[in-house]
């Protein structure tokens, strides 16, 4: 196993690969991984890549990742898309979109299904990340599973975050909405070839200058993804992000409220992991069937689990 | 219900070649999702060094390849050659589509696990995978 952990930090891309599936797995050697890759990582600048299913997504993150190439820089990919709810299984389709880069020593791409998390992301996302960091990719992209409204749980990982829209998809008022549209840190215009991509610009400037003074105003950015248009705009914009989040400081309360989030769903888990085990699944099943057949209330049978670990 | 983050197989469905119809890999694909594994699928026209490099960036147990051109004897040897380049020699290999009986003993000598042919049931695939992969 240390054996693993030397290969990967001599740069092995098989070690990267294999460390990442048992991190993936949520495996006592994952975690054990992740323990001893964690104070490597923190260089890489994440960036995270969110929008509608169909918003080009993939494309744009495989001519991103190409625009990076040019500047010779190093580029880590992880693609997550959904697992069925039924089967748990999935098509990760996601590499279909970014052959040019197949055969790239300086890219690694690496799809991950959603294994039931939600908010667009995998359960084990912050994890990967971190690894991919840890191995010294100057970038890494996170492509979240196609997101509608709410799905914000990637401003929470990356550092920059890019919502990619669509002409023709809706007015105004969608744009007015809370939720995603508030924790873009660049808007991006993808398909900007299609009509209507200068009405949705207009339309998203007017929305923005309604923003609270004093807050930042994400730039806007039209791309033809699938041509390669615009990527270079579109990496000045992040790279302006960049350093609007460290000369303002707030890439440390970023960094903050990004550990303080995870340490905190970390602990979730091992909570809820320890009331499994102090609870036979007997009694789990009656106090299930209490609530089911209205005898009980789902809070007061969660605080009857909760205290079987909590003295 | 098993956990969300439990072990998944995971499976590279690759198209090497020229020939662009993927109907039949797309069938096995979608039927190895419904068998519960994490399918990645490629597309068409993938060169030998593409396939074997994605088999190593997602860390696949199983690649099968999907083929229709007759290109399989040219094709094969060099994919697995690239796989084994890149250290990737633990990985169950099966294939489909249109491959002559005479060609068997040769897929079979090159570590092709499995062929599958027109008319398979789908679902003796999904238990080729799950029979084959040790987890």
């Amino acid at each position: 196993m240390d054996d693993l952990v030397e290969r990967f930090l001599r740069g092995e891309r098989r070690a990267l690969s294999r460390v990442i599936t048992r991190v993936e797995n949520a495996t006592p050697e994952g975690r054990e991984y992740v323990r001893q890759l964690f104070p490597h990582s923190g260089k890489a600048h994440i960036i995270g890549i969110t929008g509608g299913a169909g918003s080009g997504k993939s494309t744009l993150t495989g001519a991103l990742a190409a625009e990076y190439r040019k500047r010779g820089k190093t580029v880590g990919i992880v693609a997550v898309d959904p697992s069925s709810p039924f089967t748990q299984g999935a098509i990760l389709g996601d590499r279909i979109r970014m052959q040019d880069l197949a055969l790239d020593e300086g890219v690694y791409m690496r799809s991950m299904a959603s294994r039931g998390a939600l908010g667009g992301l995998a359960p084990t996302i912050d994890d990967v990340v971190a690894v991919m960091d840890a191995f010294g990719f100057d970038y890494v992209l996170i492509e979240t599973v196609g997101a509608g409204q709410d799905e914000v749980e990637i401003a929470g990982t990356a550092l920059t975050t890019i919502l990619v829209n669509n002409p023709g998809t809706g007015d105004d008022i969608q744009a007015m909405k809370a939720g995603i549209i508030e924790i873009a840190d660049v808007l991006v215009v993808n398909k900007a070839d299609h009509p209507g991509a200068d009405v949705l610009v207009s339309q998203l400037q007017a929305l923005l200058s309604l923003a609270p003074p004093g807050s930042r105003r994400p730039e806007i950015v039209k791309t033809t993804a699938v041509r390669g248009e615009g990527l270079d705009k579109l990496a000045d914009a992040i790279e302006q992000h960049r350093q609007w989040l460290e000369s303002s400081g707030t890439i440390d309360q970023c960094r903050n409220d990004d550990a303080r989030h995870q340490v905190l769903s970390i602990a979730r888990a091992i909570l809820l992991e320890r009331i499994r085990a102090a609870t036979p699944e007997a009694d789990l099943q009656a106090l299930v069937e209490r609530v089911a057949s209205r005898d009980l209330d789902p809070h007061t049978a969660a605080e009857e689990l909760a205290a079987a670990v909590s003295s | 219900m098993t956990s969300p983050a439990a072990t998944k197989i995971r499976v590279l469905i690759a198209k090497p070649g020229l020939d662009g119809h993927d109907r039949g890999a797309k069938v096995v694909a979608r039927a190895l999702r419904d068998g519960g594994c994490e399918v990645i699928y490629t597309g068409i026209r993938q060169t030998p060094q593409m396939i074997a490099e994605a088999a190593l960036q997602e860390d696949v147990d199983v690649v099968g390849l999907s083929i229709l051109s007759g290109a399989h004897l040219e094709l094969f040897p060099r994919i697995v050659a690239e796989l084994k380049n890149r250290g990737v020699d633990d990985v169950v290999l099966f294939c489909g589509g249109i491959i002559p009986e005479e060609d068997t003993k040769a897929l079979e000598d090159l570590g092709f696990k499995a062929i599958f042919r027109p008319g398979t049931n789908t679902q003796d695939i999904v238990k080729f995978v799950y029979e084959n992969v040790t987890k």
